[in-house]
């Protein structure tokens, strides 16, 4: 008689949540104990993917180092909606100092602690991706060459949110912004252009680095926790919805990041050493279309002529798939 | 003990002796030997429990320093001129956030056209960054003011900055007194912070501030550099009382008493200034000056008590305010609010220009007869600069000015008579 292998998703990918899994096993989020690092009251945007991000990250950073965490900040909207005075949210010691040196700062912050014997005290930098990979991308490179022992982590929008929506080298073709408008004959930001940061920090050979998305919290925090077990330099780059900035309903945030995971347009990788060493598969592919869909940015993309620039963004995903091994047929 | 040494390994040594932690080096002339220095005496344990950084610009050097300060250790850095402005945005910061950092400037001219030599427009384009300024007239006081920097810095919770003129200071080789670690020791207590990033105590640093305290935080530093003003004459009576020597202070009077003419000038070109004091007090002229030590905070009480008996008050300034004259001599006026002397402004030894006794001379006999224009320029070579504005004047497209200018001298290596 013929058998047939039953295989139990629920409990082994956690597709239903904590409830089937050990209490070692479930989230940080979940548990009643979590730091709360970035505790409520802050004056973020409803749904704002940042916001969400920043928390999910420091309270797995805090978990992993037993709260023994010190946070740079560079000047952006997690800086701005977090702190005025006399509210910070921040349940960590935390320091802002400029818009493009939060990298540096870290630096500095990590020396001290080695010179104070407090080699215990684990040190996280975090910024936008304008903070990231434009005007800090100097001390951020300059933090990785010299493989200092600090996380840092690119909340990436696509664009600068905290001035109002203008380009950065994060933004992806197409998109609108203020300083991109979706006029004249090539709508929006151009085809061709920005950088890739992760992998521009794949190639500082420093020992780890990732990508994560607020939409996929336990990969989210199994790179936070796995980037505290190297030191020195490490860099994880979380994908954030910005409901303002990309004209996507707040409620949509988790739906939007998903969407983007999932049609290969921000490919889920770790990189140790210099090498890609993993990719987190998709599971259900979907076309471009359903995550650009969801975005006021790209509703020019849906107007009559669209149709070449939709196929161009569906080559890149389609390249992501095969560059980063992302659809894989089943065992 | 007293070594011939040269300038820039004096300050290395004299940093050492402070125990600094963290110290973040990029290198930029003329400041570069003294992180040099520090670099080697790190690596051969001459001064242990120290990390040397080096790092990608000066702006990540300082931002490297206020990471570490705000983490608690004593924190030390050094640059000039271009890197000093890479900076900027670091050096108010710095300031605002509170952070007790040390600072030399060698101090140098600002590009373009750029120049590597001496003079005071890097620090004085920070003059109103929150730092306190120093200027130091020799190499064993620009020594001896670092070790009053850190003190003074720590005390107050404010940035200091050492300015000692480039390669002048920098790059002489003379007579220094390095003092011993246990003198040092005594007088500089290790450092306690007012803030500290420590995950035991979490605190937020920098947080965003709207008009409800901005001013308030504003006054606060204003307030830091009154306060400042009473600490610096007594750091320096310390220091004088520990060590033997006078170093530091607000200002430095010779030869006043009874002085009709006065020259303020800020930095080494007091020793120059001071022989030729001497060599017209020997012929009769009732001449004396005063080196300004603390340019931030300014001394307007000290100096007023100084100047207010003369009759002219000659300002040489080692900088420029473009469009206006001079810089210091802003700050000279104020102190003399409601007494009316002359007073002149002297821009001399821009981009390393010599200032020689000669030029002096002439310069203050001419002031002593009040026949100075209000802002000169020592040594202006004014053929050259006529025939420039003719030639611009004749032709639109006349090119590069400064190219111009050099071509018209010929062929001549660097000249800094």
């Amino acid at each position: 008689m013929a058998m047939q292998t039953v295989k139990f998703y629920q409990t082994g990918t956690f597709t239903v949540g904590n409830r089937l899994l050990a209490p070692h096993e479930r989230s940080v989020q979940a548990e009643a104990q979590r730091a709360n690092a970035l505790t409520s009251g802050h004056r973020a945007c409803q749904g704002c993917g940042e916001a969400l991000g920043a928390r999910y990250a420091i309270d797995a950073a805090m978990r992993a180092t037993g709260d023994r965490i010190v946070a740079v900040n560079a000047t952006g909207c997690l800086e701005v909606f977090s702190t005025p005075y006399p509210e910070t949210s921040w349940q960590v010691p935390w320091i802002h100092s400029l818009f493009g040196n939060a990298a540096a700062v870290a630096s500095g912050v990590a020396a001290a602690m080695r010179m104070k014997g407090r080699d215990d005290v684990r040190v996280i930098a975090q910024g936008g991706d304008g903070g990231t990979t434009d005007i800090g991308f100097g001390c951020l490179s300059g933090m990785f060459e010299r493989n200092d022992d600090v996380l840092y982590i690119c909340y990436d929008n696509e664009a600068y949110m905290n001035t109002g929506v203008q380009r950065s080298s994060a933004t992806p073709p197409a998109a609108r912004t203020a300083t991109t408008p979706a006029m004249g004959a090539e709508p929006g930001n151009v085809f061709g252009t920005g950088k890739n940061v992760p992998l521009i920090a794949v190639a500082h050979q420093i020992p780890y680095v990732a990508t994560a998305s607020v939409a996929n919290l336990r990969d989210l925090e199994y790179k936070v926790t796995r980037a505290m077990g190297f030191r020195g330099a490490r860099y994880l780059h979380i994908h954030v919805p910005c409901p303002l900035g990309w004209g996507s309903a707040p409620a949509d945030t988790i739906r939007v990041a998903r969407l983007a995971v999932e049609s290969g347009l921000y490919p889920l990788f770790e990189a140790i050493n210099g090498e890609i060493a993993s990719s987190t598969p998709i599971r259900r592919r979907v076309p471009v279309t359903d995550y650009l869909r969801l975005q006021k940015r790209f509703a020019h993309l849906f107007a009559p002529g669209g149709e070449a620039r939709v196929a161009h963004i569906q080559a890149i995903a389609d390249r992501n798939v095969v560059r980063f091994d992302l659809v894989r047929e089943p065992a | 003990m007293l070594r011939q040494i040269e300038g820039s390994r004096g300050i290395a040594e004299g940093v050492a002796l402070c125990r600094p932690q963290v110290i973040c080096a990029y290198p930029i002339t003329p400041q570069t030997h003294i992180v040099e220095g520090l670099g080697e005496m790190v690596k051969t344990g001459g001064l242990p429990a120290c990390e040397f950084i080096n790092v990608e610009s000066e702006f990540a050097a300082l931002s490297v320093a206020i990471g570490s300060s705000a983490a608690g250790v004593r924190t030390y850095t050094a640059t000039s001129s271009q890197g000093l402005l890479f900076m900027a945005e670091a050096v108010y910061n710095a300031s605002g956030l509170g952070l007790p950092i040390v600072m030399t400037i060698g101090n140098r001219a600002i590009g373009a056209p750029i120049n590597i030599w001496n003079d005071h427009s890097d620090a004085m384009s920070m003059r109103d960054a929150g730092w306190i300024q120093l200027y130091a007239e020799t190499n064993q006081e620009a020594l001896d003011l670092h070790v009053q920097a850190f003190r003074l810095a720590e005390e107050l919770s404010c940035p200091v900055m050492v300015c000692m003129d480039g390669f002048i200071l920098t790059h002489a080789y003379e007579r220094i007194d390095v003092p011993s670690q246990q003198d040092v020791d005594a007088y500089l207590p290790p450092f306690e912070p007012r803030q500290v990033l420590d995950p035991a105590e979490p605190v937020t640093i920098g947080a965003m501030v709207g008009p409800e305290a901005f001013t308030e935080v504003r006054y606060l530093a204003h307030h830091k550099q009154l306060r400042a003003l009473d600490r610096i004459p007594q750091l320096a009576a310390e220091f004088a009382a520990r060590f033997g020597r006078e170093s530091g202070g607000l200002i430095r009077p010779y030869r006043t008493e009874g002085a009709e003419t006065i020259v303020v000038a800020l930095g080494s070109v007091n020793g120059t200034v001071q022989e030729v004091v001497d060599e017209m007090r020997a012929d009769g002229v009732a001449i004396g000056s005063v080196g300004i030590t603390s340019f931030r905070p300014f001394p307007l009480a000290a100096l007023r008590a100084v100047l207010a008996g003369a009759r002219r008050v000659v300002v040489l300034e080692k900088c420029l305010a473009v469009g206006l004259g001079g810089i210091v001599s802003d700050g000279v006026r104020k102190s003399l609010s409601g007494i009316a002397l002359n007073g002149y402004t002297v821009i001399a030894g821009l981009g390393g220009r010599a200032i020689t006794r000669s030029s002096l001379r002439r310069l203050f006999d001419d002031a002593g007869r009040d026949a100075l224009a209000q802002v000169t320029f020592l040594d202006l070579n004014t053929d050259l600069i006529e025939h420039e504005l003719e030639r611009e004047g004749s032709a639109r497209r006349s090119g590069p000015t400064a190219e111009a200018l050099l071509r018209r001298l010929g062929s001549v290596s660097s000249r800094i008579g």
